[in-house]
């Protein structure tokens, strides 16, 4: 299906990466946003909320996170596409109730600027330390999907496709972005409504007394009814059966958690997205996501300008994980270099995939910044040199870190 | 001797239509007075003449927590504290439907009262049925927000030292348009209740003062449901349109029943909808 023309403001913008997901949630055709202020994600809510009346999308600043969170996931049960913006404190307030949409098999979009933490942290500036609780946050067995955007530009077009998987898989989705991508400003352009596909929702069309909420399809997702209709729905967060009733043996526990995961790991080819550059014959591949993939750029130019042979694997799905791929990859090269704000996550789950073939190299940022990209390229010519198989995620040690902790950092200077 | 009449297994009860009766038995303990706040809210359901496929109820958790799943409407049973924000959602997502949000007072006071005032403040058309069994009961007889004074609790073992929040006066002065309060004793009078509330535009809540045999009468020595039925008999008092400020309830105390507030004021979404149909007037002008 083509996006409707009227939620779609087509058009060559200068605009940051916060306002452009906002208007990729409008032109994919979210009619709810339920928001908390919060730094550094206010101007993807503000921009939802100036131009979302003009094309019929409500909107409510709720009282809490707790609140907003559970507000989208009742208008999505309404029957409208919905979704919430938040950040690092709001993200783990949220943490219950999408669990509670991952029980109930609720779309929505969860838009994280990702900010330092833990904590209030550095509310200003950037951070990629939420990988991990956007996939493990809230408590109990569910898979969900996380993607993660680049720039302004991909903020329009992947805040789309996360709308898209949440109706196609009826899930949570996250966008998993940060404070520099959602600051930057870039063009960005925004295609005419038919150039943009949008995945309307899968009602149910059978008789109405033999709806079964929570009776899969074929691909282990089932068709949704919304409220209002006489469908009579009963839902729960209680495990429940194929009527939505509660149900507490074993056996049942075991079947729909099983589904909950299922749904998404065997659908996984469908859903993960990556970029891969040059890993054909490279002996390093640097494995990066969101902003830390702009900044490993140029540490990868820099290593093949001194002649070493390096591919890029960026993770623009992060949740489901690509562990074949990157399985497959640690057979052919030396090491992997992973660069990410934080002190290691997603280095991890590349150590998990690669089975001892390869090294693999943490490159970690404290955050309230980005990486220098001469550590990118540092970390890299050191995993071309390394000739053993180093056991485990070895910590590449960064200019700052040197700075900081060897040569005597003064606090108050 | 004449063989016993076989029974028509084909008699419908009149509730039977509003219940889930394949979930019936349900899990409230003997002498619990959640099933006569049901009781009065399915006889109001029909009294109001609304359409039942445009009602929602909504609950949080806990023993009142199980209502949703009881009634047979678009019933959702919601994460603890949150049915009122999940209900706004509803709401907003398609304004169409009536929401009730139907649930305890730990879950509607305590973990979800920031909900509660801000819909209150806001106005949001909904109304709550907060069933107030002054204690935790899901969990086994803790200290809850409305547990009086002195009264014992499995977490107050030397008698609860907070005071009550007085829930009609809570939601008086945050701005809800009807607040009214009735025992389980009083169902007639609390069906009416419920139906006029049902019919108002706009955040009512009707408090549902019930007994809990199991747990508030058993750790108080206040005997059983039946002596509970009778305190409220005997120390219930109607007094229409009171002051919410004096409608505190102390350990056995009088307790003040009656409507208390009536009134009129635009709804969340008569606002939006005033302050849309004017920018969007501002919007053809700039054209």
């Amino acid at each position: 299906m083509k996006a409707n023309p009227k939620d779609v403001n087509t058009g060559v913008y200068y605009i940051d990466g916060d306002v452009s997901s906002g208007y990729g949630a409008l032109a994919a055709g979210c009619k709810f946003v339920g928001g908390y202020p919060i730094t550094p994600s206010t101007e993807a809510f503000e921009a939802v909320c100036r131009r979302g009346p003009l094309v019929g999308a409500m909107f409510i600043q709720m009282e809490d996170e707790l609140g907003s969170i559970a507000s989208v996931v009742g208008a999505s049960w309404a029957g409208v596409k919905s979704m919430t913006i938040t950040s690092g404190p709001g993200f783990s307030l949220m943490m219950e109730t999408i669990g509670f949409g991952a029980m109930l098999e609720t779309p929505f979009v969860l838009l994280n600027i990702q900010r330092g933490g833990p904590s209030t942290g550095v509310p200003t500036k950037t951070g990629q330390a939420d990988m991990m609780q956007s996939r493990w946050g809230s408590h109990g067995d569910y898979e969900l999907i996380a993607i993660s955007p680049d720039s302004p530009q991909e903020m329009f077009d992947y805040t789309i496709k996360a709308f898209n998987l949440a109706e196609r898989y009826r899930c949570p989705v996250m966008i998993m972005s940060d404070e520099c991508v959602g600051h930057m400003t870039e063009k960005v352009v925004i295609p005419p409504a038919d150039e943009i596909e949008v995945e309307p929702r899968r009602f149910y069309d059978g008789p109405i007394n033999e709806y079964l909420p929570f009776k899969p399809d074929e691909d282990l997702v089932p068709p949704m009814v919304k409220a209002g209709d006489g469908y009579k729905l009963y839902i729960t967060g209680l495990i429940h059966d194929e009527r939505g009733y509660s149900i507490k043996n074993e056996e049942y526990k075991f079947i729909y958690t099983k589904r909950l995961v299922d749904k998404i790991r065997l659908n996984k080819d469908k859903i993960i997205e990556l970029k891969e550059e040059e890993t054909d014959d490279a002996e390093v591949v640097v494995v990066s996501y969101g902003i830390s993939s702009r900044v490993a750029v140029r540490g990868i130019e820099k290593a093949r300008e001194k002649g070493i042979k390096v591919g890029s694997l960026r993770l623009v799905t992060v949740w489901p994980f690509p562990d074949e791929k990157i399985a497959e990859l640690a057979k052919t090269i030396k090491a992997f270099v992973v660069p990410e704000i934080n002190y290691g996550q997603i280095a991890f789950e590349v150590e998990r995939c690669s089975h001892g073939e390869a090294n693999v190299i943490l490159v970690p940022h404290g955050g309230a910044g980005v990486h220098n990209p001469d550590d990118i390229c540092d970390a890299i010519e050191y995993a071309a040199k390394e000739k053993k198989r180093i056991e485990g995620v070895i910590e590449y040690k960064t200019k700052l870190e040197k700075l900081v902790f060897e040569e005597g950092y003064k606090l108050h200077e | 001797m004449s063989p016993l009449k076989t029974i028509d297994s084909k008699i419908v009860h009149p509730m039977d239509n509003l219940l889930r009766m394949e979930r019936i038995p349900h899990i409230w303990c003997p002498s619990c007075g959640i099933g006569l706040a049901v009781t009065a809210f399915t006889a109001a359901l029909e009294k109001a003449k609304i359409d039942l496929n445009k009602v929602a109820i909504v609950s949080g958790i806990g023993c009142t927590g199980r209502v949703a799943g009881y009634t047979k409407l678009d019933s959702f049973h919601t994460t603890h504290g949150r049915p009122i924000a999940f209900g706004t959602g509803i709401k907003i997502g398609n304004p169409e439907i009536k929401v009730v949000v139907f649930s305890g007072d730990g879950d509607l006071i305590a973990i979800g009262g920031n909900h509660f005032i801000h819909a209150a403040r806001r106005n949001i058309d909904m109304l709550v049925v907060c069933v107030n069994n002054f204690i935790y009961a899901m969990t086994g007889g803790q200290v809850a927000p409305t547990t009086p004074l002195a009264a014992y609790a499995t977490t107050s073992p030397y008698g609860c030292v907070e005071p009550p929040f007085n829930i009609p006066y809570l939601a008086d002065s945050s701005g809800a348009v009807y607040v009214a309060r009735w025992t389980t004793l009083h169902i007639r009078r609390l069906t009416n209740s419920i139906t006029e509330a049902l019919n108002k535009r706009g955040f009512s809540v009707v408090e549902v003062i019930s007994p809990c045999g199991m747990y508030y009468s058993r750790i108080n020595k206040l005997g059983d449901g039946l002596d509970m039925m009778k305190f409220y008999h005997d120390n219930a008092e109607i007094r229409h349109g009171e002051d919410t400020k004096n409608l505190g309830i102390g350990f056995q105390t009088k307790i003040i029943v009656g409507k208390f507030v009536d009134r009129e004021r635009p709804t969340y979404m008569d606002s939006y909808n005033k302050w849309l149909s004017e920018i969007k007037t501002e919007e053809k002008l700039r054209k």
